[in-house]
């Protein structure tokens, strides 16, 4: 039996200090021991990252109060512990490293300094000392060049490098227990890869016990040993790796696994003649930075960017971070007026059209956000904002009301919803009202831009269900922009890979996902996390092939 | 799996828009302020009906009279009634504050929404802006009614004036903001027109800001108004304002410091509520001082 590191029985935490009060943490018991990974895995508001608040005793004062239960770390009761001693406990005994480094790390201070102060803090190294410690600390992440970084300031690193410092940071007085809240969710999959190793690394050459938060199946399936799903701020069930991915007792975890979509493509379907939708020739857009002195410097964000859309048919653009294909997105779209190059649409040209040439082109391509908190008005109801395109085109007020009526009722929202506000309704909902706007003025081609990447997998699933369905149902053409591949895989016909604004490989999904020519589209496959399962039916991947 | 549910339809339909009220009496001081005000708004519109003799009929048999139950504050050097007066001089100054408030407002709405909205526009209009906002706001207001002649309209324009690069500086922030908003890119995709994404969807934004503007442009057009009467630039000497009334009780300070006293206490208590309420305005409005409020 190896030593038990955190140990948390029966956590209450509520909403203020009545009995009454609504607890956010409700009778959660969790055990991580040494050496292991406890995964805690839920949908966002089960209450994972208020776990890890209250063990690092960082829960916001007067307003979340733990009332019940004990956390003890290593054999410390921590609950009851004075600030003064948690300082103490932060860095030497437990640390967190958090999802976005960025600011999470102080911007006006070298990172260098910012590890020595955890030092100055807590040991009584001399400062050579501690900037050895540092160094070797920063090469034990495989940070390169430390001495240079040592002396960087954050925004001269890059996503992963600051991740890296993070943990470097927390890692640094060799903790018990690591707590990591979504540590690679802001990270492009390649760099997450790399992070994942990293930790599994540290972990395997210190012992640390690692409480691993996320909300990623995938990252699930990389990293844990043990796995505890949470929902509501309960505990649902908790279990080895395998047996949860494998035979989840729970319904809930069986909804949730099954919720993650497979990163084997979905069968093709049909290859059809329709009509060519959309166009995008040699697409190309080039952000110049004028400076001062000097000459301009030019950014290329796409370039030349050809694709073809039929009618009925959905072409995925993939990509990583920064790879220019919400560029073309928005190029094709009309929002951002494309440098060079031709957008055809629905055999009509209009990327040289002007602002009232382009009017009645507007209509027959609409596009759907990321964010579903800020793609809606907040000051205008549902009804409203659905209403407002079919207006602009002369539709008479109440007939476009009554439209909009009918599409909440094709996007499966009640009809009563039509005269609320936005902040009535949570994220997957706004996006279906976002999806029933875009459809209001029947467009040829829907653009959807990241449209289920803030969602939960599982409202992720009905949202992928329902475009899928209203494809189906009218016919439209759908550019499909993601940077999960797991998700291009069930909805895309054809994908587009790009990389750095070009285009490096497209295809059949079906070929592109499975047989990869190109090595970066291999290494996006690669870094894919938990590409080894096959969530949805329970098993490995390689026993599906057999 | 989770079916997502509505939320309970008992929930009340309210909009953010909706500025709520209840800040108005939320700390005894803040009672005090909009009694005060209500009080002193109440007392200029009823002015008529209050005031116990004519503010302008000259008396020289009555010259600097002593508080008497005939005049409760007493005379001024031309025996007019000094209540009378002060009660109808707020008739004036109450309505260049609001006036300049709203004239402010208006103006400066239309050029920040426009500056904020166009590249072009904005090079211009905030250049002229800076311009305006480099002339100190006194020596603006008196050149433009030495220009133009005193009036309560010139005077209420030389006040207006300076007020609106504050108004349009603050109105193109929020719009700048607002405009990178997936919402608005979302009405520009639905073929919505310019000005109907500057009015629907970029306006609403500027409103809480705006109503706090407009409460420090009221004071200050107070008392800019009383400087201005006070250097004798303002309207004509026998319209009664608190700040005329001030500027002639001067010459008599050391015989009956009442004729100063009054009016300044009055022109004080108008600006310290308005001033409170602006205040307390901004922090309910402002969901980022709510929080902060919350997190005592």
């Amino acid at each position: 039996m190896t030593d038990i590191v955190l140990d948390i029985n029966n956590l209450v935490v509520a909403l203020g200090k009545q009995p009454g009060a609504s607890r956010i943490i409700d009778d959660v018991s969790l055990r991580v021991a040494e050496r292991e990974t406890l995964c805690l895995v839920g949908e966002s508001g089960s209450g994972k990252s208020v776990t890890s608040l209250t063990v690092m005793g960082l829960l916001q004062k007067g307003s979340l109060i733990p009332t019940g239960g004990s956390v003890k770390l290593v054999g410390e009761e921590l609950l009851t512990a004075s600030d003064r001693r948690l300082r103490q406990l932060r860095a030497t005994r437990m640390a967190m490293i958090f999802q976005e480094p960025m600011t999470a790390l102080n911007p006006v201070v070298p990172v260098g300094r910012q590890i020595d102060e955890v030092l100055r803090v807590h040991t009584d190294l001399d400062a050579r000392a501690r900037r050895r410690k540092i160094l070797a600390m920063m090469e034990h992440v495989r940070l390169p060049d430390v001495e240079r970084i040592f002396a960087s300031y954050p925004h001269r690193l890059s996503g992963g490098q600051r991740q890296r410092i993070m943990i470097a940071m927390a890692l640094v007085l060799e903790p018990k227990l690591l707590i990591a809240d979504e540590p690679t969710t802001a990270l492009d999959v390649t760099t997450q890869k790399q992070i994942l190793t990293l930790i599994r690394d540290l972990q395997r050459d210190h012992g640390t016990a690692v409480l691993f938060i996320t909300h990623d199946m995938g990252v699930v399936a990389e990293i844990a040993d043990r796995v505890a799903v949470m929902r509501h701020g309960r505990l649902v069930e908790s279990g080895p790796l395998d047996g949860i991915l494998r035979n989840p007792l729970m319904e809930y975890t069986r909804n949730l696994l099954a919720s993650v979509p497979s990163l084997v493509p979905r069968a093709p379907r049909q290859e059809t003649n329709e009509p060519v939708v959309l166009e995008a020739n040699e697409l190309c857009k080039i952000y110049r930075e004028r400076s001062f002195f000097g000459k301009a410097r030019e950014v290329p964000a796409a370039k030349n960017v050809t694709l073809t859309l039929r009618k009925g048919r959905t072409l995925g653009i993939v990509g990583e971070s920064g790879s220019g294909k919400s560029t073309v997105a928005r190029c094709i779209v009309r929002l951002i007026d494309p440098t060079s190059g031709g957008v055809r649409l629905v055999g009509r040209e209009i990327s040289e059209l002007s602002r009232r040439l382009l009017q009645p082109h507007r209509k027959k391509i609409q596009i759907i956000f990321q964010d579903p908190y800020r793609s809606l008005n907040p000051r205008v109801t549902i009804g409203e904002s659905i209403a407002e395109g079919p207006i602009n085109y002369g539709m008479p007020r109440k007939e476009a009301l009554s439209k909009a009526r009918e599409l909440l009722e094709l996007v499966h929202l009640p009809v009563d919803a039509i005269s609320r506000y936005p902040h009535q309704f949570s994220g997957g909902q706004r996006q279906r009202i976002a999806i029933a706007r875009a459809l209001a003025l029947d467009p040829e081609v829907l653009v959807a831009d990241e449209a289920v990447s803030a969602l939960d997998v599982s409202v992720q699933a009905q949202v992928l269900d329902l475009l899928d369905e209203i494809q189906k149902r009218l016919g439209i053409g759908l550019l499909f922009i993601t940077h999960d591949l797991r998700v291009a895989a069930q909805i895309c016909d054809d994908v587009v890979v790009m990389q750095h604004g070009r285009v490096v490989e497209q295809g059949p999904a079906a070929e592109v996902l499975t047989h990869p020519k190109e090595a970066y589209t291999r290494a996006l496959l690669d870094a894919a996390p938990g590409r080894g399962w096959d969530f949805a039916n329970f098993r490995p991947v390689a026993e599906a092939a057999e | 799996m989770a079916i997502e549910t509505l939320p309970e339809s008992s929930l009340p339909i309210t909009t953010p828009l909706r500025p709520r009220f209840g800040f108005l009496a939320s700390t005894p001081i803040m009672t005090a302020a909009t009694i005060c005000l209500s009080l002193i708004i109440l007392m200029a519109i009823f002015a008529p009906l209050l005031a116990p003799h004519d503010p302008v009929q000259l008396a020289p048999s009555l010259r600097l009279k002593p508080a008497s139950a005939e005049f409760p504050l007493g005379t001024d050097a031309y025996g007019r009634d000094l209540l009378s007066r002060i009660i109808y001089g707020g008739r004036i100054s109450l309505l260049i504050g609001l006036g300049a408030a709203v004239f402010s407002i208006s103006v400066g709405l239309l050029i920040g929404l426009v500056s904020g909205f166009f590249k072009w526009v904005d090079a211009v209009m905030m250049r002229i802006m800076d311009g305006l906002m480099a002339i100190p706001s006194i020596l603006l207001a008196i050149a433009v009614v030495s220009l133009s002649g005193a009036s309560i309209w010139t005077v209420l324009v030389a006040i207006t004036i300076p007020e609106v690069p504050r108004v349009a500086r603050l109105v193109r922030s929020v719009v700048l903001t607002a405009r990178e908003e997936p919402y608005v890119e979302a009405a520009i995709s639905l073929g919505s027109s310019l000005p109907k994404i500057m009015w629907r969807h970029l306006m609403p934004n500027t409103i809480a800001p705006l109503i706090v503007q407009g409460t420090y442009v009221c004071a200050s057009a107070v008392l800019t108004e009383a400087i201005l009467s006070f250097l004798g630039a303002g309207i004509s000497p026998e319209t009664p304002t608190w700040g005329n009334i001030m500027a002639e009780g001067r010459a008599y300070f050391q015989i009956k410091p009442s004729l100063i006293f009054w009016p300044g206490l009055l022109l004080s208590i108008a600006i310290l509520s308005v001033n409170l309420i602006g205040d307390a305005a901004r922090d309910a409005l402002d969901p980022r001082m709510k929080q902060r409020g919350a997190g005592k």
